[in-house]
């Protein structure tokens, strides 16, 4: 830089177009793989998901032997096949509130409306682009889950499961539908709280803390309400089977797509409402 | 251009904003002064549409800010707060904001080798000195090439090569037709680069004036006189309006003439004079003078403050 000159040329640029849903889209795609913290949540989520199946398959098939029946009766090959889902989500969640939070703490949340005044373009963004990439990934990932735990307990035949078999496929799949939404949902609730552990927190509280505390109610209040309870609903969409107190997965998505879609609604409002 | 009208903001029970009404013109560097906490990072928020005013109106280039289809192709933005997400290296930041806009990546380089960040560009930008920030900042104003800047003291954190290089950098965009409007806390630093002021105090409007207007009002019209006759010059001198004293022998402070004045009678009378030199008050005093009414957190001890409040 030689400064001692007067003259600082700034190159004209011809070309700004205007912004549109779909450059902002492609903002948001470069934003989420730039950032070591996403690659590593995602990584994260893709090994252990695959990784604690295998766990318990291999643990499942080592003690197979010396299981007694009603034991041998309470495996099923699908629970061990998901069993890395419910680690690996809480990765996912935090990734969804940190995608919209860590803007938030670091102040590029004001870049970031600068460039996209009207906002709302930002937030369908955010999502659309976090729910294309995880369900991409994620996909995959279940897939693989599934077939690795059964290449290690298929040896067993009770617990050798067909993917062709009824209901196999959509719960698999299912997994990672699950997946998407939860953290989609948790992203709201980052843009809602605008902060990191605020948001994390709101997730746990509805979804691990609130499920306990219904035991205290009274085992009729219990069915009506537990199928229903976030928690509950959500979990809906990757189950099996269900039972007279719990939603079909059909059901279970339709409520936690409302959930979402009303998170997602007051997300918006506040994001268009507030001061940034 | 930007025009705001009767702009407000309050903060629960603070007026940051209190009905400020100004115009800022293209073509020229337009300083935004005031002692901190005036208003001035409020005042850009609202022009950027990132806070809603409370009451009265702001438009760039002839329309809300939100309501431009390119923003960025109208107003470049520097804020004070830092806007960047510090995990993410410069390079990807940039353009990140680039392409929300359809600006080529060569266009993020370009102004990469601007603002000679070229070295750094692909650590993170978490990592970056204040001037390095600073600099980065400076390279989001211009990617869309915008019709108008509004750069919340781009000078904090600069080395003095960096200031320089900023200042050429204000004056060049002015020169080129652009609004440039520039918020400072240093007097010294405007009176350098701008050419036209609005200075601010608790949100409310103290001058809208050109910075010769703001020189000549501000100017106390003081002349040191250096003199071994200078009892006789002073006895020569008075007059109504004209005010002198003396802090050591053979030294005078005359106000109410001017040097020409002086000199003319010392030559009439035979009077030997060794100095003569009209005093102009700083910008920094008139700035000091202007605002000291408004400034927000002020030392307690202050003398003249404090004589103010038991006035």
């Amino acid at each position: 830089m030689t400064s001692a000159s007067f003259e600082v040329e700034v190159p004209r640029y011809a070309h700004v177009g205007n912004v549109t849903q779909l450059r902002v889209a492609l903002s948001e795609w470069t934003k989420l793989h730039s950032l070591r913290s996403t690659r590593w949540s995602l990584f994260v989520a893709v090994v252990l998901t695959i990784g604690f199946s295998a766990l318990f398959a291999a643990i499942t098939s080592s003690h197979w032997g010396s299981m007694r029946p009603h034991e041998r009766l309470d495996r099923h090959p699908i629970d061990i096949a998901q069993a890395g889902i419910n680690v690996s989500q809480l990765a996912i969640v935090v990734l969804g509130v940190l995608v919209i939070t860590g803007e938030y703490t670091t102040g590029m949340i004001r870049a970031s409306m600068t460039a996209v005044p009207k906002r709302l373009p930002v937030l369908w963004a955010k999502l659309g682009v976090f729910a294309v990439v995880t369900f991409v990934l994620m996909l995959p990932t279940v897939l693989a889950a599934f077939f690795v735990s059964q290449a290690i307990v298929s040896k067993h035949a009770p617990l050798k499961l067909a993917f062709s078999h009824a209901g196999v496929a959509r719960a698999v799949i299912g997994g990672a539908v699950y997946l998407v939404l939860i953290g989609m949902f948790a992203m709201a609730l980052g843009a809602i709280i605008r902060n990191t552990a605020g948001g994390i927190a709101a997730f746990v509280g509805l979804f691990f803390v609130v499920p306990p505390l219904l035991n205290v109610l009274p085992t009729s209040w219990q069915n009506a309400i537990n199928p229903y309870i976030p928690n509950s609903a959500f979990r809906s969409i990757f189950q099996l089977t269900h039972g007279s107190h719990s939603l079909s997965p059909a059901g279970g998505l339709a409520v936690s797509l409302g959930y979402t879609a009303f998170a997602i609604a007051i997300a918006a409002i506040l994001l268009v409402r507030r001061d940034t | 251009m930007i025009e705001a009208a009767g702009l407000t903001k309050v903060y629960g029970d603070t007026r940051a904003v209190d009905g400020l009404t100004f115009a800022v013109r293209p073509g020229i560097v337009t300083g935004f002064l005031g002692p901190n906490g005036a208003g001035k990072s409020t005042t850009m928020r609202l022009v950027l549409g990132l806070d809603a005013p409370s009451a009265g109106d702001v438009t760039v280039n002839g329309k809300h800010y939100r309501e431009h289809r390119s923003p960025m192709h109208e107003v470049g933005a520097l804020l004070e707060a830092r806007s960047v997400h510090t995990g993410r290296s410069a390079y990807y930041h940039l353009l990140a904001l680039a392409e929300t806009h359809g600006i080529s990546k060569s266009r993020v380089n370009d102004l990469i080798d601007l603002v000679g960040l070229h070295q750094v560009a692909r650590k993170r930008a978490g990592s970056f000195s204040l001037g390095m920030g600073q600099r980065l900042g400076i390279a989001t104003a211009l990617l869309g090439d915008p019709a108008t800047l509004l750069l919340d003291e781009p000078a904090n954190g600069l080395d003095p090569e960096g200031i320089l290089w900023m200042r050429n950098l204000l004056k060049s965009l002015a020169a080129e037709g652009r609004t440039v409007f520039v918020s400072s806390h240093l007097m010294s630093e405007m009176a350098l680069t701008a050419d036209h002021l609005i200075v601010i105090g608790r949100g409310h409007l103290i001058a809208d004036t050109s910075v010769n207007d703001l020189v000549q009002r501000a100017s106390k019209k003081l002349v040191h006189v250096r003199s071994p006759q200078a009892a006789r010059l002073r006895e020569l001198v008075a007059a109504d309006g004209v005010v002198v004293s003396s802090i050591e022998p053979g030294f005078l402070e005359i106000g109410g003439l001017t040097a020409e004045e002086i000199g003319e009678t010392a030559a009439r009378n035979g009077i030997v004079i060794h100095e003569l030199t009209p005093q102009q008050a700083s910008l920094e005093e008139a700035f000091m003078q202007m605002t000291s009414d408004e400034v927000e957190f002020k030392a307690a001890t202050h003398p003249s403050s404090d004589a103010k409040e038991a006035a």
